[in-house]
């Protein structure tokens, strides 16, 4: 009997949340404990979230000219952009780095913050119809958005390599240092930031739809309190605090100077923003979690 | 361990009418602020009833409650309920969607719902994408749907545009397509929502079947909610019928079905008091059909029985009662008089009369017709023309063999005896 085995397989794995002894396999319930993510379910569904990001590759470039190749226009158009109007005409510093390097740098890891937040952050109201409609757990669509921007960037930083190889031969500007190693710890740190504070947004826009407009310029703001056009060292010491309470700062700083060899690292300002990060991811999933069981009814 | 699938208990959900959104904070500040103190909420009304027809005095509204039923392992329950009656929330509940305000759903095995076919299909995708994404959606491993990928891709019969974006397919391919996945889920529990209502017949026939299958050989349990009384008498063994968020009636299909039906007819003579005729012959009183039980819905194998009243104030020949049986597209099916069978009772005194009758059963056809009362002195004038109709709607049960439910071509739906033999055995 496939039915017996099974249920006793699904009681097996979780006889301990659901404590029922006339062997239930899910109880339907008003409200969910407060921290009880379903990480188990997620991973069941765990085909579901790579199609997800199947999806929003083939979907993105499908019946465009150029395809991928947008990729790589955007970043550098952006780069090319800040290069004249911050490098040229404002005339920023860049702590004595070439601009090209500098600003790509810069710009690659916080476009995977600013994508990353802005389409999670809209998750519950661009998915209703889906979400009227069927149960899969939640958490999978913001998670395939993570991973999809993860891709994405992983496309970009390709290219801010090649720029940073160039640079790296040609001239002697660049001192990149073991920081590197701290890449993927940095990445990570990121993601789940703008996993967190998207989370935090797209439970709230479920009701109060005004959160949606704020966040499209809030984004765009939140850039200039982040060092990514201009180097933490440059600024004025009565800014720096407030520029290093967001927990931003030191990720961009630290990416920047393992490649770049410029700028500051410190542990102490990296294990604060690990903290903000832990913090906002925590009250995301509450967050998440109350508002995903109902928001059908409001959405 | 029980063989109960399902446990629905003391299930209520309550929702909000009206706006929701704008200029509601200070309200969401003092609800949350009830909450915190273990008040309730102090903006719901406890005990409004879900009757969309009447305006409630407050917001909120119970739109299911007090629901308890239990769903043994194998069967196959019909839940039916006019619109509004709370069956699609019972089913978003179940199926996970939204979460229950008070009591709790138990349930044994995996559950899969198709409250809508084709859920999450993106257009851009091609159809064989698409059959991966709606598949996972729906709660299926990739290896689970690789391996019955074949027999969707069959099921559907749409092999030739299986790599074309489904944004070109046809409406028609489309809903093929997406029951096709549907059809090959494998869960413990499945959640049928109306999805029958799509394509056309010979697919919906084909869609029935696989539903039979589903319950019949696999033993799933099934939870169907449909208007279709065919389909719902064909697959259920039991029915329950929800009637303004309450469950109403549970039990056998037969007598649920007519509970329904009896309950959501309107009253068919209502209107024939306001009806007054100056005619200096005659007086029209009433007319009605006998079979009360059901308002104006009546089985197709049942006769229909009618009851006509009238006042004849002078002597009269040639006074003829009757009524045209008019269809949809208003072709008149027949029409018929009282005196059709005998010549003598055309001719009337003067005094109060009554003529009854029946519409044979097995005639008409199931649908929705109108019954135009024709009053009229033969090659004088019509007394009662156009002025009185009833709509009526015939509903098919059992009347011809039930392992066909695919609608029957024609006006009429005659039962002929026919007979069958073997003449050789070959």
């Amino acid at each position: 009997m496939q039915t017996a085995e099974y249920t006793k397989a699904e009681e097996a794995s979780r006889g301990a949340t659901v404590a029922d002894q006339e062997g239930w396999t899910e109880v339907i319930e008003p409200r969910t404990r407060l921290l009880d993510l379903g990480l188990k379910d997620v991973w069941r569904y765990r085909d579901l979230v790579m199609l997800f990001v199947r999806r929003d590759f083939v979907s993105t470039y499908k019946q465009t000219v150029l395809g991928p190749i947008w990729f790589f226009i955007q970043p550098l158009l952006t780069t090319i952009t800040y290069m004249i109007v911050f490098g040229g005409i404002a005339k920023i510093p860049t702590d004595g780095l070439p601009q090209l390097p500098f600003y790509l740098a810069g710009i690659t890891i916080w476009n995977y913050f600013a994508q990353t937040l802005t389409a999670t952050s809209t998750v519950f109201t661009a998915n209703a119809s889906i979400f009227g409609k069927v149960y899969f757990p939640r958490l999978t669509l913001p998670l395939s958005i993570v991973l999809s921007n993860l891709v994405r960037f992983g496309i970009q930083f390709g290219l801010f390599l090649a720029v940073w190889g160039y640079y790296l031969v040609r001239e002697d500007s660049l001192h990149p240092n073991l920081y590197i190693l701290l890449t993927p710890i940095l990445l990570i740190l990121m993601g789940l930031l703008s996993l967190g504070l998207g989370m935090i947004f797209s439970a709230m826009t479920t009701k109060y739809r005004d959160l949606a407009m704020l966040l499209t310029f809030g984004v765009q703001l939140f850039m200039y309190a982040t060092p990514v056009i201009y180097p933490l060292s440059r600024l004025p010491l009565q800014y720096k605090f407030l520029i290093l309470a967001n927990p931003l700062s030191s990720i961009v700083e630290a990416f920047r100077y393992a490649f770049l060899g410029s700028g500051s690292f410190n542990w102490l300002y990296l294990s604060y923003s690990a903290a903000v990060t832990l913090v906002v991811l925590l009250v995301g999933t509450v967050v998440f979690n109350k508002v995903e069981k109902n928001f059908t009814d409001t959405v | 361990m029980s063989d109960i699938a399902i446990k629905v208990e003391n299930l209520g959900k309550l929702y909000r009418l009206g706006e929701i959104g704008t200029g509601t904070l200070s309200n969401d500040l003092s609800r949350t602020w009830a909450r915190f103190r273990g008040k309730e909420d102090p903006f719901a009304k406890i005990g409004e009833t879900n009757d969309r027809t009447t305006k409630g005095t407050s917001d909120f509204v119970w739109s299911l409650k007090d629901v308890n039923f239990e769903v043994k392992q194998g069967e196959v329950l019909g839940i039916i309920g006019r619109n509004g009656a709370g069956k699609s929330t019972l089913l978003k509940i179940l199926s996970k969607v939204t979460a229950p305000t008070i009591g709790s759903v138990k349930v044994r095995g995996r559950i899969a719902s198709l409250l809508e076919v084709g859920t999450g299909f993106h257009p851009e995708l091609t159809g064989r994408e698409n059959i991966f994404l709606n598949g996972a959606i729906l709660g299926m491993t990739k290896v689970e749907i690789r391996s019955k990928f074949d027999e969707i891709v069959d099921f559907s019969g749409i092999e030739r545009y299986i790599d074309t974006p489904v944004k070109r397919y046809s409406s028609g391919m489309y809903v093929r397509l997406a029951f096709a996945v549907s059809a090959f889920l494998e869960p413990e529990i499945l959640i049928v929502d109306e999805v029958l209502a799509v394509g056309d017949a010979e697919f919906q026939k084909k869609c029935l079947g696989r539903m039979k299958d589903v319950s019949d050989k696999d033993g799933r349990t099934v939870l169907f909610v449909s208007h279709n009384m065919a389909a719902i008498a064909n697959l259920s063994n039991r029915i329950c019928c929800f009637e303004n968020g309450r469950l109403a009636k549970q039990g056998g299909v037969r007598e649920c079905i007519d509970y329904y039906l009896k309950a959501n007819s309107t009253k068919h003579n209502s209107d024939l008091t306001s009806f007054t005729l100056a005619d200096p012959d005659f007086r029209f009183v009433n007319f009605e059909f006998v079979e009360v039980g059901l308002g104006n819905v009546f089985y197709t194998s049942n006769k229909i029985g009618f009851k006509y009243v009238y006042e004849v104030k002078q002597e009269a020949h040639g006074l003829r009662v009757g009524f045209d049986i008019i269809d949809n597209f208003e072709n008149i099916i027949f029409r018929s008089f009282h005196d059709d069978l005998d010549k003598e009772t055309s001719h009337f005194l003067p005094g109060l009369y009554e003529s009854s009758g029946f519409i044979p059963a097995n005639l008409l056809k199931d649908g929705a017709y109108i019954i135009r009362l024709k009053i009229g002195i033969h090659n004088v004038r019509w007394i009662i023309d156009e002025q009185i109709e009833f709509k009526i709607n015939l509903a098919k049960i059992d009347s011809l063999n039930t392992n066909y439910n695919d609608e029957r071509p024609g006006l009429t739906m005659p039962i002929i005896n026919w007979t069958t033999k073997q003449i050789y055995n070959a």
